[in-house]
């Protein structure tokens, strides 16, 4: 059973001349067949995280280990990552001009499968899950992220997790600026890579309406660069009723005492 | 002006615009266009129109000293029926109709070749084939004159290869009766030490269409001169271009359109990719439109996608208008590097990174390619530049 190990994680950016660490220890392990929902404020860190994971060159890693299935993920290659088993749904997808999204899919599955798919099986493959997702089948021509709509990059980016069916799946706050209507048919996609049972599913959230959607087996708080605090679904309900606040003063008061610190 | 190195994706440069009653196009040349070499001084570098150009990889074709030696260059012309192939002396009445050379290497061109080669389109004949004309280098000094002539409401695609090794100025004229319709391919695959310089004249007949296409991959250094003037109203060109510039290879494209004619229209665009230390590409758009020209619309634009570190652009595109009736004219340029984050998004999907790069320039470029219109031209040059990328990314 696939499994993605992160341990004691520590990341941090360049940013005006200076070092900033942004995760600052984590701990999490996510099994094939289940869903964790990382929940948190703003500026917490759980972007920094799911691009950590993916190998974003922005991101150094400080100190930490992460395993997928006992392979050391931070010695892969970004495309690397991707082919042992992990997919990142991004929040922002890059406009790439000029390449369509039909050579786009293809090429891409062709790498993370190792071979090109059978084209007449392809086809049918890509008509299929666009329906599932409500897309114009015309969608296959536009050229990659351009000109789409946020919905649309949404759908996209699903689309691929549905195409390339990965080991563990990394959605980063896939439903920010969703209507319900498009966020009911990303989840409706989401949910049917979950029920193969195949997938491990990393939900990166700030809101807690999309839970309604897709029922997380663990929800965790994310606060000031490592998990505050985990539970069950049931933590997610105490978010929605009492916020962020309890875990955001944390934060701030650590941040006012090294600011103490210095002076 | 706009010398743009380095800058990231999607930013842009300015060049100028000028609103003056003195062209500065001409007046930037240092002579006067003439067909006689002795009108131009040799040139140091520093002048407007030599100072991207490295003069010491002329072979001497700028200074007078590269004399014609015997293996130059074939020239073989293949035409389909309605098309007449004649080869000319330096006194035919139809040479240098569509313009006079505008620096030095032209004029020595003009005044050096010693047969030209005139291929002429009868009226309102329409070829289904096109022509092709193919020149190849043998490996010594040659000048050269090409006209093409289309007498009225004729249409015809020709294609000029330009292949081997060589040290070649030559000059072609294009010259388009009323409403006749051209297209013209020009590709420069040379091996990689042929120098190749030239300027391509259009004059575009009342009503007429001009589509050129150039496409620049090899030499050592290929400088050329696209220029397009109207003797007539109503008439359209569209100059499409295309260059992939290697390590060491210096790639310059000097384009002007003289709007000197009233309702004519102009379109240019031109993509560039770069790679490799010591890789120059030189874009010049120039356009003028006349006080004569009201009712004019015109768009230039070159982008350039810049792959590696080592590499440089030079973008000057340049906007004159003496009169204020017009439809539109429009200028952009912008030089970006190959955008890290469109990278990580491709490879977050498990394409490996040298693949990743080629998708992107083939992208590129493919945007280009579908505007051009002539479906067995677009694939060639597609799987020209999958060569391009192969070979070398």
């Amino acid at each position: 059973m696939a499994t993605l190990e992160i341990r004691d994680l520590h990341v941090s950016v360049e940013a005006d001349n200076a070092t900033k660490e942004i995760l600052k220890g984590v701990d999490l392990t996510v099994k094939q067949g289940e869903t964790h929902a990382i929940m948190g404020p703003n500026g917490s860190g759980k972007s920094t995280l799911a691009y950590s994971l993916a190998g974003h060159p922005k991101y150094t890693i400080t100190s930490g280990t992460v395993t997928l299935d006992g392979e050391d993920v931070l010695e892969m290659s970004v495309d690397e990552r991707a082919r042992a088993g992990l997919f990142l749904a991004m929040q922002y997808p890059v406009e790439i001009p000029g390449v369509s999204v039909s050579n786009f899919l293809r090429t891409s599955a062709t790498a993370v499968r190792g071979e090109a798919p059978k084209l007449r099986t392809w086809v049918k493959e890509v008509k299929e899950t666009m329906a599932g997702l409500q897309m114009d089948p015309a969608f296959a021509e536009r050229n990659v992220n351009e000109g789409f709509s946020g919905g649309e990059k949404k759908r996209h980016e699903i689309l691929q997790l549905e195409l390339l069916k990965p080991k563990v799946a990394i959605l980063d706050e896939t439903d920010s600026g969703l209507d319900v209507d498009a966020l009911r048919i990303v989840s409706e996609g989401v949910n049917r890579v979950r029920e193969s049972g195949e997938v491990g599913t990393l939900l990166i959230t700030h809101y807690t309406r999309i839970l309604r959607y897709i029922k997380p087996d663990f929800v965790h708080v994310f606060a000031n660069g490592r998990i505050a605090e985990s539970g069950g679904a049931e933590l997610a309900d105490k978010l929605e009723n009492e916020g962020y606040e309890a875990y955001v003063k944390g934060g701030a008061a650590s941040g006012a005492n090294s600011g103490g610190a210095a002076a | 002006m706009a010398e743009a190195q380095n800058i990231p994706a999607g930013s842009t440069t300015a060049g100028s615009i000028a609103v003056a009653a003195e062209s500065t196009v001409a007046t930037r040349m240092s002579a006067p266009p003439s067909f006689d070499v002795a009108d131009f001084p040799v040139p140091h570098g520093r002048e407007e129109e030599w100072r991207f150009t490295p003069l010491d990889r002329l072979r001497g074709l700028h200074d007078g000293t590269a004399v014609a030696t015997g293996d130059g260059v074939k020239v073989v012309v293949e035409a389909p029926a309605g098309v007449t192939v004649e080869t000319v002396g330096r006194d035919d009445a139809r040479l240098g109709r569509a313009g006079a050379p505008v620096d030095r290497v032209a004029a020595q061109a003009y005044s050096s070749f010693r047969q030209a080669s005139v291929v002429t389109v009868a009226k309102e004949a329409v070829l289904t084939e096109p022509v092709r004309i193919a020149v190849h280098g043998q490996g010594g000094v040659a000048y050269g004159h090409q006209v093409v002539e289309l007498g009225a409401f004729a249409e015809a695609v020709v294609v000029i290869d330009h292949t081997g090794d060589a040290v070649l100025a030559a000059n072609v004229e294009y010259i388009l009766g009323d409403g006749a319709k051209l297209t013209v391919v020009s590709v420069q695959d040379w091996d990689e030490d042929a120098v190749h310089v030239g300027q391509h004249n259009a004059l575009v007949g009342r009503d007429a269409s001009f589509k050129s296409v150039v496409v620049t991959f090899g030499g050592d250094l290929v400088r050329l001169h696209p220029r397009v003037a109207y003797a007539g109203p109503g008439g359209e060109a569209e100059l499409f271009g295309l260059y992939f510039t290697d390590r060491n290879q210096h790639q310059e494209h000097r384009l002007l359109v003289d709007h000197n004619t009233p309702h004519c229209k102009s379109n240019v665009a031109y993509k560039g990719a770069l790679q490799g230390d010591g890789a120059h590409a030189v874009w010049i758009g120039d356009v003028l439109i006349q006080a004569a020209a009201e009712g004019t619309d015109t768009y230039e634009m070159n982008r350039n996608l810049v792959l590696t570190d080592g590499a440089r652009v030079d973008s000057v595109p340049n906007l004159e208008i003496e009169t204020g009736e017009i439809v539109g004219a429009g200028h952009a340029s912008a030089t970006g590097r190959f955008d890290d984050e469109q990278l990580f998004y491709l490879q977050s999907r498990g394409i490996p990174a040298e693949e990743a790069r080629r998708l992107v320039v083939r992208g590129f470029f493919a945007e280009l390619v579908q505007q051009i219109g002539l479906p067995d031209v677009e694939a060639r040059l597609l799987d020209k530049i999958e060569a391009e990328l192969e070979a070398s990314v």
